[in-house]
């Protein structure tokens, strides 16, 4: 591939570099107040003028992952010296250790809800794109422009519906329902996304399976599968994203066993304190994603420019 | 290796259609090769044959078997497509294997087959490159290989020169013939370009909007073209057609244009009243001064060895490859002789060439120098 494009100057050069960087404190300062704020004492949290310097503390961990009682004087004298570094922290506030918090059940309800609908949506829309995109298919571009119209109205227009089916079905506040619902969002984009890139692959490559004795499927897998994980990774990181942070659903149709990380969050604030458990929670709540697009970055960056270059 | 028939082969596209009842025979081990201009129906031909379109209506007949409506990985015929298809995510190893770990060989026989394969092409030094990297040429062979690899009864061949540059297409053109000449095997090579074909090509059909025109040896497509369409789009440049009024009887050995009579082969049969069209190959005029049949010279143009002269004659535009030597000046009014046994006549309504008795001319030239 070749094409001239003009070397930009020392000037642009440092232009676009200072718009790059002050474009990336932009974005960087809010998440970096938020991983701050994990670390700091409840007071610190909340000191006006805001602290940009601080003593860190584990303390939005510790409430993160434990529920605590309050105890009078003679009760904590009974218990004893706190033994560990925990106990320590809480007994700042007068408090014992009373049991774990919820926090870890919610992260792995997201774990499973986010990754299962995310497998789930880039297993079909996989296998409609490449239908859509190489069989001659009755009505194929009104069925296209159906898929994406789901998109067009926000999904929470049609919540009271879906609460309804949900409780008839028995879908409510279950592992499966999330999955489906999250899945019947994400396909829409998951099948338009890979049919771009599933077009993008030269039929020829099949058709050489084909007649080097593979059959359709195995053409499928063997040859276009492979070629496509470009697509296949993007689309799945965008389907991450959408699933794992997806709040008005869960909000609405999880309360208890299946309950995700978002709405559950908020509730750790309790009396009005505790940001830095919220902070923290919102923290680690970041992690997985972080991981996963890093793990498919080198995908990701080629899929960004899906379309652009003519292989 | 095997022998290819097609019999009143269709294929319709919606409205569309791509072949209209193509007819002609491979014979076993020929080089055959699928002419025409893009969208006449040459590839849509060849991927019948291959199993990657199922035809309308018709048979293929491979090896006498009626394979028309099988599967394409049923049929044991490789193809090499112009853009080579190579697996991109494997290596060349790999690519060439392909096929043959399709049938469930063992891995012994796969490598040992998959190296006497590139012994032949000579890749046996990238046999563990990625393909990406590979120079069009090597593609093109490993391309080659993988179709060889597996002994199939034909290859068929999509313009698998069409990608490659210039100079080495003439190289790649030379190999391909010398692997079929050592091989003897049946291959069906699809091109639009009318010198490949005739330099690589035993036989060639030359298709046009879906119908076949001609099916023969490159000279009997060349000498004796079967519609103007062949004669138009076979030799650079193309045959001439000078255009004409006449009425002739069954073996008239002359015909009238602009006042002048013009020895012809002898008509098979005669007509009346109709426009005709007399084919000359630009090779085959000579330019004089003392002819009755005359042109004005309105263009040269020099190739070295030979000259292209372009005139004007009462009945159409002439250009004539001439000897370089020979001097011919613009605006020059020179005489024009052609070389009888070599035209061709056709009917200006059809495009039809009409039944001419060329042996008879010939017969006749032979007795003129002996005598």
């Amino acid at each position: 591939m070749s094409f001239s494009v003009t070397e930009p100057s020392r000037l642009q050069k440092s232009v676009a570099g200072a718009l790059v960087v002050i474009y990336a404190l932009v974005t960087i300062m809010p998440l970096a107040w938020i991983i701050a704020t994990g670390f700091k004492s409840p007071n610190d949290a909340i000191a006006y003028p805001p602290k940009v310097v601080f003593e860190p503390t584990l303390e939005g961990y510790v409430n993160l992952f434990t529920t605590r009682t309050r105890m009078s004087p003679d009760a904590l004298e009974e218990i004893g010296q706190p033994e560990t570094w925990y106990d320590k922290i809480v007994r700042q506030y007068d408090m014992v250790i009373s049991g774990p918090s919820r926090y870890g059940e919610r992260f792995l309800n997201s774990v499973i809800i986010g990754f299962g609908s995310t497998f789930l949506s880039v297993f079909l829309g996989t296998l409609a794109a490449y239908a859509f995109s190489r069989f001659k298919v009755p009505l194929k571009d009104d069925l296209m422009f159906f898929i994406l119209s789901t998109r067009m109205m926000p999904p929470i227009a049609v919540a009271i519906p879906i609460f309804l089916m949900f409780r008839q079905l028995g879908l409510s506040d279950t592992h499966l329902g999330m999955i489906l619902l999250y899945t019947a969002v994400n396909l829409s984009l998951s099948v338009w996304l890979l049919k771009g890139f599933i077009d993008e692959i030269p039929v020829e490559y099949e058709e050489a399976a084909l007649i080097d004795g593979y059959t359709r499927f195995q053409a499928f897998y063997k040859v276009v599968l492979p070629q496509a994980t470009t697509g296949i990774a993007s689309t799945a990181i965008f389907c991450l994203i959408f699933a794992w942070n997806e709040y008005a659903f869960a909000v609405l149709l999880t309360s208890g066993t299946a309950q995700t990380a978002p709405p559950f969050i908020p509730t750790i604030i309790g009396v009005g304190k505790d940001w830095p458990a919220v902070a923290a929670g919102t923290t680690l709540f970041l992690v997985p994603v972080m991981v996963f697009t890093i793990l498919l970055r080198k995908h990701l960056l080629r899929g960004i420019t899906f379309g652009a270059v003519r292989k | 290796m095997a022998e290819i028939v097609i019999r009143n082969l269709r294929k319709e596209f919606g409205a569309f259609v791509a072949v209209q009842e193509s007819t002609f025979t491979v014979a076993d081990g020929e080089f055959f090769m699928l002419l025409g201009p893009s969208g006449c129906g040459k590839t849509t031909t060849l991927r019948m044959i291959a199993g990657l379109e199922l035809p309308t209506s018709g048979q293929i007949l491979l090896d006498g078997k009626d394979v028309a409506q099988m599967r394409a990985s049923a049929r044991d015929i490789a193809f090499v497509f112009q853009m080579f298809a190579l697996y991109p995510h494997m290596n060349v190893r790999k690519n060439i294997s392909y096929p043959l770990l399709s049938q469930g060989m063992s891995r012994r026989d796969v490598r040992s087959k998959v190296e006497e394969v590139a012994r032949i092409l000579d890749i046996e030094s990238i046999l563990d490159r990625p393909v990406g990297g590979l120079s069009s040429g090597d593609r093109q062979r490993v391309a080659l290989g993988r179709a060889i690899v597996r002994q199939p009864k034909a290859f068929l061949m999509d313009e698998p020169l069409g990608a490659l540059d210039a100079e080495f297409r003439e190289r790649m053109a030379e190999e391909l013939r010398a692997l079929h000449d050592r091989m003897g095997a049946t291959t069906v090579y699809v091109t639009h370009d009318q010198l490949e074909a005739m330099q690589m090509g035993d036989k060639i059909v030359v298709m046009n909007h879906g119908v076949v025109e001609q099916w023969g040896t490159p000279q009997e497509i060349y000498d004796r073209p079967a519609t103007m369409f062949v004669a138009n789009f076979i030799g650079s440049p193309p045959m001439n057609f000078l255009r004409f009024e006449a009425t002739l009887e069954p073996g008239a050995a002359t015909a009238r244009l602009s006042g002048v009579d013009i020895p012809i082969p002898p008509l098979e049969s005669g007509v009346s009243g109709r426009e005709l069209v007399l084919g000359v190959r630009p090779e085959h005029v000579r330019l004089g001064t003392d002819g009755a049949y005359r042109g004005e010279v309105i263009a040269t143009e020099y190739l070295g060895t030979t000259q292209i002269v372009t005139l004007k004659s009462p009945n159409g535009t002439l250009r004539v490859r001439a000897p370089s030597g020979q001097p011919v000046h613009v605006g020059e009014r020179v005489s024009l002789d052609f070389n009888t046994a070599t035209l061709s006549l056709f009917d200006a309504g059809s495009g039809q060439a009409m039944k001419v008795d060329r042996a008879a001319v010939r017969a006749a030239m032979k007795e003129q120098s002996h005598g």
